[in-house]
């Protein structure tokens, strides 16, 4: 890594030798990976790859699959998040998460918003919070007035708007965010993507994409995955440029996935 | 990589071959008339269903709907059929109701949850999940006898209100567990994630997020099966509820009828007065079934307002 990077260098979460396995199957295979503070990295590979997979286990999510295991390390402020000591619930609050379809509580758009704090005893001003997360979101001038309609009412778009906005309400370092715009129509995607550049200024966000441009538009860092490997990884120009292995080539290129 | 591309320019070629028709034409015309006559047979066994509730309900109004008059509801039962009402028999059902769900739906609901949410899943687990379905399917009378048995008898409860309600209550349990546990399950997966994902507890995640979304279903389950109760007469005979009370109940202790029974009761005296009798308690029972089961519809719409 050049010395250049080094202003943003802190590390944030880092994964050592992370197995997940189903069962008996193994879908991760000891993946390495550093993600520096306030950045986008970007997770892409063919359906299947492992890369949700590996997402999940950042934030200890895989623990609702009965059959799924994890075995190694994820280091998140030096602690292990696999050790006894840490409480996933807490955990979770500090890792936040969007999924690939929106999933808005069947609540109105401000409840949405307010449950996450409230059940975590905030006590705040919750008016202030609801509008500030809405305004990060990029969401706030298209409900400003309907605060107290149902969330289905949302389009799609602006559901999974409210789903980032609700995520950030928590104020977490760390946005895990699954496919977001796999559901979404290009405009939404358009508005997403430009608020995930807007957001890494606050916080750092770890995306998995099977849209290759995508990933070239909004990251940092591209991981690319295969078969449950890390195959290579590195600053997003440098791997959609000239990726060093032939297989992350045939992949950006388009030749299989 | 070669393969497919093979197989591509194959699926080409044959799309480039001369242009012939899969569908055997002369089939077709016997397809289609297989078509109607099936659609023909589903629309008869919905009439068939439809005209015998139509011919029993006509058949009870023209015969028990002149008797129907306030006296009807305010007299006890009597000797005389121009004296005889339903006023204990009435009271005696609002009881069991409200007995019966208080004791049914706490129980079978909290069962239902930890069935769904907690429960390990274990052989004895599955062990106690088909029997619960085995004892949904119970004929009736099996639990009159459990009734009589550990409450009449062993518990000393006598023949009273709450001997009866808890007689039912386990009558009821099981369709309470199994229709809760339905609508416990049919709350999507992504909604649990939503709450855990936004530093949620467990039982955060159950009582505020999937026990409200599963309400409705609920609801349905739980009115359904009260309603049943309400129409149950053969556990309660055997218990030894009366057939024929001259006072409305005034406590859980107390002997008690219901209006199955006391349509059963006239319906089994010889004079033709008394089947009228019948035909008109029925009436006051099937409004109050049918009251109960649009409740229900109208509590599951109410709560849909946000949709899953």
């Amino acid at each position: 890594m050049s010395a250049s990077a080094s202003e943003n260098s802190e590390i944030i979460l880092e994964t050592k030798d992370l197995n997940v396995f189903y069962g008996d199957k193994q879908a991760i295979h000891s993946v390495n990976m550093q993600v520096k503070k306030g950045t986008v990295a970007a997770l892409i590979g063919p359906s299947g790859c492992g890369k949700s997979t590996f997402l999940r286990s950042l934030n200890r999510m895989n623990d609702f699959v009965s059959t799924a295991r994890v075995d190694g390390k994820v280091f998140y402020q030096g602690k292990n998040l696999y050790s006894k000591k840490v409480d996933p619930v807490e955990l979770r609050s500090q890792i936040g998460m969007v999924f690939q379809k929106p999933n808005p509580f069947p609540k109105s758009i401000y409840k949405n918003i307010t449950w996450g704090p409230k059940i975590n005893g905030f006590t705040g001003d919750m008016d202030l919070l609801v509008e500030k997360s809405l305004k990060r979101a990029a969401l706030w001038g298209e409900v400003k007035d309907r605060l107290h309609d149902s969330a289905f009412d949302l389009s799609g778009g602006q559901q999974q708007r409210l789903c980032i906005a609700r995520t950030i309400a928590m104020n977490p370092d760390v946005i895990l965010m699954d496919e977001p715009c796999s559901a979404l129509d290009p405009r939404s995607t358009q508005a997403i993507e430009d608020l995930i550049t807007e957001l890494k200024r606050r916080y750092t966000i770890i995306i998995v994409t099977h849209n290759m441009q995508q990933a070239g538009r909004i990251s940092d860092e591209t991981y690319f995955f295969h078969e449950g490997n890390l195959i290579e990884s590195g600053d997003t120009k440098q791997i959609f440029t000239k990726p060093s292995v032939q297989m992350t080539e045939d992949y950006i290129t388009g030749r299989f996935g | 990589m070669a393969n497919t591309n093979d197989s591509l320019t194959s699926v080409i070629e044959l799309g480039n071959t001369e242009h012939e028709s899969v569908v055997n034409q002369k089939r077709m015309a016997k397809r289609k008339l297989y078509d109607k006559l099936f659609y023909r047979l589903c629309q008869s066994t919905i009439l068939l269903a439809l005209v015998t509730l139509v011919i029993l309900v006509v058949h009870i109004i023209i015969s028990g709907v002149s008797w129907l008059s306030l006296d009807f509801f305010t007299n006890f039962t009597s000797r005389f059929a121009e004296q005889a009402g339903i006023k204990a028999a009435i009271m005696g059902s609002m009881w069991v109701l409200v007995l019966t769900a208080a004791f049914a739906i706490p129980l079978g609901v909290s069962a239902a949850i930890f069935l769904e949410e907690y429960a390990p899943k274990k052989k004895w687990v599955e062990w106690i999940q088909i029997n619960i379905g085995n004892l949904a399917g119970m004929p009736s009378i099996v639990y009159g006898l459990v009734g009589l048995t550990v409450f009449v008898r062993y518990l000393n409860f006598e023949r009273s209100l709450l001997a009866g309600s808890l007689t039912l209550a386990l009558l009821v349990l099981p369709i309470i567990i199994i229709s809760s546990q339905e609508a416990i399950k049919a709350v999507p997966l992504s909604l649990r994630e939503a709450a855990y994902a936004l530093g949620a507890k467990k039982w955060q995640v159950v009582f505020l997020q999937v026990l409200p979304a599963a309400l409705p279903g609920i609801l349905t389950g739980v009115i359904l099966s009260i309603s049943r109760a309400i129409g149950e007469t053969a556990p309660l005979i055997v218990i030894g509820a009366l057939s024929f009370v001259a006072f409305t109940p005034a406590s859980i202790w107390d002997e008690f009828t219901v209006l199955p029974i006391q349509i059963y009761n006239w319906a089994s005296k010889p004079q033709e007065e008394f089947h009228q009798l019948a035909a008109a308690a029925i009436i006051v029972l099937l409004v109050l079934l049918f009251a109960m089961n649009f409740l229900a519809i109208y509590l599951r719409q109410k709560y849909q307002r946000y949709k899953l």
